[in-house]
């Protein structure tokens, strides 16, 4: 440990912290301060055609790569080689499905960027906040793609050995600072440019993530509300009728 | 059967003169914001036309509205929720800003900052409010108003397909009428259904359908949904947003602005009682053409001892029966059978009916040279002009043409039969037995409709805020407080802090509490009524 200097110190656990506490807190002074502004202030009444496109290409590409993240940061080797899977074939399944994921999310990303900038009623619409947005999100994701690029797929890094317990270690609370000072370059750089976005997230519109309408699945189609909150109808909606 | 109360709104076709001052009133009202410019939550349009948005009726284009699937459930056309959530990247239905229009200024200040002796006069050109650059005007809210532009856009009104080759658009021919149109406050609606979020719902108390603002996080499904086009997307803040029935003025026993407003006086609101039980089976009706019938037959009578008996069960007050009982909305339904739905073939069971326009036809009589106040002229001339008929058939009754026949064949009894009235003839019944009513009724309808007394066209019993809150309690209760909550049965030292509310000491005083002599009472903890123990020394046995 003694070799760890201040900056280490700083970059690797003391940041994330940081970042954590401003990114709850944010998420709950926003949700307490501005309801009426978490929305995902949608564009597409100024223009449908490239956002059609973009958009689906870019959102499920990047919950593909979530989840990729879940698995590969959350999973240890251990877990994996306990189920039979070999690394190879774990290298294998994580490059073809995080490629397909990739893909999708750089080229959605770089349309909607294109309509943003070139769509004069779209960039009108836009925000000192959403340019701060995309600058970061950009950076995340070029960084990510340049790390498995250049250090997985061409080099040998394995993340699973270096970054993934760094991350498992955040949680819980023992990050040692070697396992990230070590790292490559473009791993370093990916993981910085996320803690800004992390710390950005609940003041821009990012926090539409956290307004996915999950409950919509189970919900009965037409919702009743009564003036009282304290005499809201326990019935859900209209009875069921059989005919 | 589950009672629930609904208000309501009939507009008298016949009476709009398309001036619009219900759509201005409603905007300086409502939506003169940024982010709004473009949002009427009351449009006029005229008829043949496209209406607002552009062909906002061409339902296999906006997908708007139920459907009825194969095995005869009722799902939304645009899709059910795995298919809404599937499409919250991109709605694939959704309406452009195009569609509506560009809304815009003018540039005002080239006029107002023009420098004297310019040898040019000045112009105030066009600015898109969108981008803020300038712009050609290409389109706006009624830019085919009293029929302009009818022959470059005749094909594009969807009400047309199946009869555009009768209709000949040569003016000497032509009809012409008026829709005003806001939110239609449905029974079943599809903009609620839609809402991912769930932040759109019908209010318990009144049916009135409001946006929660703070819930709506701007997936855009409800403005698919909506058939009727009739809930906007506030570009600038990324909101849903729609047509509110005015509710802070209904509550106050007044009618809507739009109402308020109009000049033709056109306008009636009301309470219906419903059989909320029913919707589903209404809306789910097979036949297009009987889903006007399904919709008039869940509306109940307010007078019927059984549904005044539900009406009480499901806590509607006294003063609203009451109301419903005067309903003119009611009256017009379903006593006069007069007003028909907007296009109830979207299955949304809409709250804003319209007694169909006589007009085109009186006016063909007239301009025949015929006596357009003769019944049987005007029974005739309904039978023989197939393009109104068949047209307002289209609009409100799903293509339903006798409904629409039958209608028309009371108004132009209603006019012939008054007007021996008014000549001082003697009043033919034959005339109210032709169209199944009789003289009294007509002479009742004739007043609704024609005089139309401000108290008779608007009905509307104030808003129950005292059964909202139990005033006693409001503010000082703990919603920890409510039975079973995890605050009860807990002895908390407020009282003797100082820090209960007068909510508090009832609740004391309730329980009797037995103060000891000589205790310190707090004041504060007194709400005037009763005595408390210790408040005042024993008075001495037997003393004055």
């Amino acid at each position: 440990m003694n070799d760890t200097s201040t900056l280490d110190l700083l970059l690797w656990v003391v940041l994330p912290y940081m970042v954590l506490a401003v990114f709850v807190l944010g998420h709950v002074w926003r949700f307490r301060a501005d309801r009426f502004g978490w929305t995902t202030r949608s564009s597409q009444i100024y223009e449908s055609k490239l956002l059609s496109i973009g958009s689906p290409m870019f959102h499920f590409g990047i919950i593909g790569i979530f989840f990729g993240h879940v698995v590969g940061l959350g999973i240890p080797k251990s877990w994996t080689r306990f189920l039979g899977i070999s690394d190879h074939v774990y290298h294998l399944m994580a490059v073809t499905v995080g490629l397909a994921a990739a893909v999708a999310c750089v080229g959605g990303l770089m349309i909607l960027l294109y309509r943003r900038r070139t769509n004069t009623r779209v960039f009108g619409a836009t925000t000192v906040g959403d340019k701060i947005m995309y600058l970061l999100l950009t950076l995340v994701i070029t960084f990510g793609v340049l790390a498995t690029l250049v250090h997985t797929t061409i080099g040998d890094y394995d993340y699973r050995e270096g970054v993934s317990i760094w991350f498992r270690q955040f949680w819980t609370l023992q990050p040692s600072t070697e396992l990230m000072s070590q790292a490559p370059i473009f791993f370093q750089l990916h993981v910085l440019s996320a803690l800004l976005l992390f710390a950005a997230w609940p003041f821009t519109r990012l926090v539409h993530v956290f307004a996915a309408p999950v409950g919509y699945l189970t919900r009965p189609y037409i919702v009743y509300r009564s003036k009282d909150p304290r005499r809201e109808s326990e019935r859900r909606g209209w009875e069921k009728v059989d005919f | 059967m589950r009672v629930m109360a609904q208000m309501s709104m009939v507009m008298n076709l016949d009476k709009c003169i398309g001036c619009h001052t219900c759509s201005v009133t409603c905007k300086q009202a409502w939506t003169n914001r940024s982010g709004t410019e473009y949002i009427w939550f009351n449009n006029v349009e005229t008829r043949p036309g496209q209406g607002y948005p552009r062909g906002y009726e061409d339902q296999e284009k906006w997908k708007g509205g139920w459907e009825l699937s194969a095995s005869g459930r009722l799902k939304p056309k645009a899709g059910g929720r795995l298919t809404k959530l599937l499409q919250l990247f991109s709605n694939p239905k959704l309406p452009g800003i195009e569609d509506y229009y560009e809304p815009w200024t003018y540039e005002y200040d080239k006029l107002l900052n023009a420098p004297a002796q310019q040898q040019n006069i000045p112009t105030a050109p066009p600015k898109s409010l969108i981008t803020g650059e300038r712009t050609q005007i290409q389109w706006s809210g009624n830019w085919d108003d009293d029929l302009g532009g009818t022959y470059l856009h005749k094909d594009k009104d969807p009400m047309l397909k199946g009869i555009e080759d009768k209709v000949q658009f040569e003016f000497d021919q032509t009809f012409m009428f008026y829709l005003p149109r806001i939110c239609e406050h449905c029974l079943n609606p599809t903009c609620v259904a839609s809402c991912p979020s769930g932040a759109i719902y019908k209010r318990e108390e009144d049916g009135i359908v409001l946006v929660d603002q703070d819930g709506c996080r701007g997936w855009r499904m409800c403005i698919t949904g909506c058939p009727y086009k009739k809930i906007y997307f506030n570009h600038r803040t990324g909101k849903a947003e729609k047509c509110t029935f005015c509710y802070p003025r209904i509550e106050q026993g007044e009618p809507t602005v739009c109402a308020e407003t109009c000049v033709g006086r056109l306008r009636y609101i009301g309470l219906v009682l419903y059989d909320a039980d029913r919707v589903t089976e209404a809306a789910s009706t097979r036949d297009e053409k009987e889903l006007y019938r399904a919709q008039r037959d869940i509306i109940l009578d307010p007078h019927d001892p059984e549904v005044i008996a539900g009406a009480k069960a499901s806590g509607i007050p006294h003063d609203w029966l009451l109301a419903a009982q005067k309903s003119p909305t009611y009256k017009l339904i379903k006593d006069y059978e007069v007003a028909l739905p907007l296009h109830p073939e979207y299955r949304t069971m809409p709250m804003v009916w319209y007694i169909p326009p006589l007009s085109p036809v009186v006016d063909v009589v007239r301009d025949t040279g015929y006596d357009a106040e003769d019944a049987e002229n005007l029974f005739a001339a309904i039978d023989a002009l197939r393009i109104p008929v068949e047209y307002l058939a289209n609009l409100f009754t799903a293509g339903d043409v006798p409904t629409v026949e039958r209608v028309l064949y009371r108004m132009a009894a209603m006019r012939s039969y008054m007007r021996d009235i008014n000549l001082g003839n003697a009043p033919r019944e034959g005339i109210a037995n032709a169209v199944g009513m009789d003289g009294e009724t007509m002479q009742e309808m004739y007043r609704l409709l024609a005089i139309a007394k401000y108290e008779d066209r608007y009905v509307i019993p104030v808003g129950h805020h005292e059964s909202a809150h139990d005033l006693e309690s409001t503010g000082t209760d703990c919603p920890l407080n409510a039975p079973g909550g995890p605050g009860m049965g807990m002895s908390l030292p407020e009282e003797s802090l100082g820090m209960a509310g007068p909510g508090y000491a009832t609740k004391r005083q309730q329980t009797t509490p037995d103060r000891p002599e000589g205790v310190r009472i707090n004041l504060l903890n007194w709400d005037g009524r009763g005595r408390p123990d210790g408040l005042f020394p024993e008075p001495a046995t037997g003393g004055a």
